[in-house]
């Protein structure tokens, strides 16, 4: 009866060990499964955003070179700033909405990530991302305009960011405009 | 002086390096090779080899830093990174703010461990605690082999002191952001954490060499585990802190994969620390435990090289150095790898103490708690990696951040906070219910006395939830140590007669607490971004935020501007609180603007204001007028989160202190 007894407490031991094994396992693979389908956020560039219109409550990444001449800046009532800028990835453009400020880095003629939603004729960023340093194209970007067929690494570094402005710019550039987004 | 300087001259630096990494490898092989022979003169070598090699290193650091200040811009490393108006502090603090420098510190902080362990006092009659010889020479070997791979590795493909021809007239200067001395102290800290990890690492290989891991393994290994875990603790928090005041976008935690990488091997190593615990007392758990001591290491040497090299980010990093990026994958293979396929060879035959495990007891609950976290690893392990896996499978790029990692550890989080606190007050073995209740009771009524004013305080129900949970981890560790003191017998009731490693983890498991109720504050932090003239006032939580003028600065290597902001209780006309200066930095040599961000920390808030922008307009009359973009924060119980994070390495660093019995005996010893 002695000799029994630590071996069927060591079964039950085991037996709450599995339990409580499992039953974590099985709810972080429920939690990251369903944070999985909501809250992950895809990148896009704008002529896939114009092609798969995603639907309005999606948090998108949307990124590609700011068009010059594109910029304006204003500030609401209560004194919070306002910009408006239009992205491309040289075959589209999509006009973005931000309240905010932007980053040190934003400039005309660069690359810009911005993070938002789409509402079907424009883009409502709750974040601007552009890298700190100017030299610098977010890896999406580049490869999003490689997709595009607008620049591909094969053929050495990427173009002149002033020259991505004739692409889809309507408008010819205003001298200066990059220098005085500062 | 001239002396000095053609004695530490780069080229002795390099050759020291060199030197190290033989002594490394002599570590390595030669006490292992007196082991296996029981011949003990090659065994005594370890620890004279240890300090030698921590020497060698200790001096290749000094060249390296002769050579940062007297603006050797010859060398590579600090042509790159330096440059000749830099403060002389970060001339070299700056040193390993890059990969070569950071490589060079990561092997001299693993020779500093080695050092350590060789220069502690060895088993003895009198202390039959301490390290045994034999033991202490293996550990010295196996972490002298991983020191040699990395020596190697820092040798051939990332040597600091290569030369640069033709010489540059200055250096191209530091990144400023990095000119901040929060990050002068971060990169030394977290890494001694991580490589701290290495000294737990050798003893669980060296205890499967053996095949013998029991009760006085752990209690040798535990304080090594304690002290990385309260180093990497450290670390974490202070690079949180940094991330917080000088990057200026009011957050602490991006769940960027940098910050991902500290924090895996912190909830392994958090594991570890208490399954070291079940293993010394009840002599279970020994392989799970062994494992956890295997992966923490590996997570820390991944951490370290794959995502601070870049290398995980871009395959771009890969392709520019190939050399590079097939080492250190091959190291991480040899060291991950290889631990891993020893680990699954001798675990099997590893004996395992006959006696149950019951649920109700200290152990279940050390149980409970190691499986939360390391599902909690798993979670936040799978979050940085899906959107690369993602991106090379499938070719989708995406990203994952806050919402999947807040969706995903926040109710992970709450049933281990509630786990820890009834903890410490479960006894091993078994616990008794009719015993158990009483003794929690007294915690669980300040916790339920709190509910309405926590629902009232914070801002969102989980929050105020979680609040709830931490002050119930944090008073029942206090109502802990008030019980286990009047258990003591009577006349000896001081606080100060209580076990050492009971205040200890009282202590940490507060700062934990702590901490939880910094974050559940700063769920509810408030911020406004205003575009604002001189003049201009704003209200903000309850205040009233006047920006008073924009000056002029002028810094040693910047030219900035500054706000002044006044901040008034109630309205305008209300009692002074605070004024604060954020400045925008312009760095003319690198061409970079920096925020330089002001804070007032208050015991219960924090204020909080940042400088996006300066703007000049022009009026008709031609006089300028400057207005600038100002974000401004009220972020309540902010620095409680760094706080929390101070008292939990606190509690570590007070598990490492002599024990009151053994300076007892030593005061007694030096009497007689």
């Amino acid at each position: 009866m002695s000799a029994s007894r630590p071996f069927t407490r060591r079964k039950a031991g085991r037996f709450w060990i599995i339990l409580a094994c499992l039953l974590c396992l099985g709810s972080a693979v429920g939690l990251v499964l369903n944070a999985l389908s909501s809250t992950i956020v895809f990148f896009m560039a704008p002529s896939q955003m114009l092609a798969h219109p995603p639907s309005s409550n999606q948090t998108i990444r949307l990124g590609g070179m700011v068009v010059a001449g594109s910029l304006h800046t204003s500030h609401a009532t209560d004194n919070t700033p306002e910009a408006r800028f239009d992205v491309t990835d040289g075959q589209a453009a999509i006009t973005v909405q931000y309240r905010g400020i932007l980053p040190d880095l934003f400039r005309e003629g660069q690359s810009v990530v911005a993070l938002g939603h789409y509402d079907g004729n424009g883009f409502t960023a709750s974040e601007v991302l552009a890298k700190h340093d100017e030299t610098y194209m977010p890896k999406e970007v580049a490869d999003a305009l490689q997709k595009t067929g607008k620049w591909d690494p094969r053929f050495g570094p990427p173009p002149d960011a002033a020259s991505w402005n004739s692409m889809t710019a309507p408008q010819p550039t205003p001298p200066n405009r990059p220098g005085a987004a500062e | 002086m001239a002396f000095l300087t053609t004695f530490f001259c780069p080229e002795g630096g390099h050759f020291a390096l060199a030197l190290a990494c033989a002594l490394a490898f002599m570590q390595g092989v030669l006490p292992l090779i007196g082991l296996r022979r029981a011949d003990s003169p090659l065994t005594a070598l370890a620890r004279p080899l240890a300090l030698s090699q921590c020497l060698a290193l200790l001096f290749a650091w000094v060249c390296l830093i002769m050579a940062s200040l007297g603006d050797d811009f010859s060398l590579k490393l600090i042509a790159e990174t330096s440059a000749i108006n830099k403060p002389w502090a970060y001339k070299i603090a700056g040193l390993w703010g890059n990969h070569e420098g950071s490589l060079l510190l990561w092997v001299t902080l693993l020779s500093l461990w080695c050092a350590g362990l060789a220069l502690l006092p060895g088993q003895s009659t009198t202390r039959p605690e301490k390290l045994p010889d034999r033991l202490r020479a293996r550990i010295l070997a196996l972490l002298g082999l991983v020191g040699a791979g990395f020596q190697l590795f820092c040798l051939t493909t990332s040597n600091p002191f290569l030369r640069l021809w033709p010489v540059p007239a200055d250096g191209m200067g530091m990144n400023p952001l990095l000119q901040d001395p929060g990050l002068a102290v971060h990169p030394p800290l977290l890494y001694s954490g991580y490589v701290g990890f290495a000294v737990p690492f050798a003893f669980a290989i060296s205890a499967l060499l053996e095949g013998k891991a029991d009760t006085l393994w752990a209690r040798y290994m535990r304080p090594w585990v304690i002290s990385a875990w309260a180093l990497l603790t450290l670390g974490i928090t202070l690079g949180s802190w940094w991330s917080y005041s000088v990057l200026g976008w009011g957050g602490y935690w991006f769940w960027d994969p940098v910050e991902n990488a500290a924090l895996i091997p912190w909830l392994t190593g958090t594991a570890l620390l208490h399954s070291v615990l079940v293993v010394e007392k009840r002599n279970l758990l020994q392989g799970w435990c062994l494992l956890l001591a295997l992966a923490t290491f590996a997570f820390s040497l991944s951490g370290t090289f794959l995502v601070r090299s870049g290398i995980l980010n871009s395959v771009h990093a890969f392709a520019n150095d190939p050399a590079r990026g097939l080492f250190i994958l091959g190291l991480l293979g040899l060291y991950g790898g290889g631990s891993l396929l020893l680990f699954a060879i001798r675990a099997p035959s590893l004996a395992s103490s006959q006696s149950g495990f019951a649920p109700l007891s200290r152990e279940g609950a050390l149980l409970l708690n190691n499986i939360l976290l390391c599902t909690l690893c798993a979670v936040v392990l799978t979050g940085t990696l899906y959107p690369p896996f993602m991106q090379l499978l499938l070719g989708r790029t995406l990203s994952v951040g806050k919402p999947f990692f807040d969706a995903t550890t926040i109710p992970l989080t709450l049933p281990l906070l509630a786990v820890m606190g009834a903890s410490m007050a479960l006894p091993w073995r078994q616990a008794r219910t009719d015993r158990l209740i009483p003794r929690l009771a007294p915690a669980l009524l300040v916790t339920a006395g709190n509910i309405l004013p926590a629902f009232w305080l914070f801002s969102t129900p989980l929050a105020a939830f979680a609040a709830l949970l931490a002050l119930w981890v944090i008073s029942s560790a206090l109502l802990d140590l008030i019980f286990r003191l009047y258990a003591l017998p009577e006349g000896n009731r001081q606080l100060h007669r209580l076990p050492r490693s009971l205040w200890a983890a009282s202590l940490a498991h507060i700062g934990v607490g702590v901490t939880i109720l910094g974050l559940c504050g700063m769920a509810g932090s408030q911020e406004r971004l205003i575009e604002a003239k001189p003049g201009t006032h704003t209200t903000l939580a309850g205040r009233d935020w006047e920006l008073t003028a924009l000056t002029p600065h002028h810094g040693p290597n910047y030219e900035a501007v500054e706000a002044h902001l006044t901040i008034r209780q109630h309205d305008a006309h209300g009692p002074l609180l605070a004024e604060l200066e954020p400045q925008i930095r312009l760095f003319p040599q690198q061409g970079q603007k920096t925020l330089h961000v002001a804070i007032l920390h208050r015991p219960l808030e924090d204020l909080y204001a940042a400088l996006g922008s300066v703007k000049e307009e022009h009026d008709p009359q031609g006089q300028s007028h400057y207005s600038a973009i100002l974000r401004l924060h009220e972020n309540p119980l902010a620095s409680w989160i760094w706080l929390g994070g101070i008292i939990m390495a606190l509690g570590g660093g007070l598990h490492l202190l002599p024990s009151r019995r053994r300076l007892m005996h030593s005061a007694r010893k030096a009497r007689s």
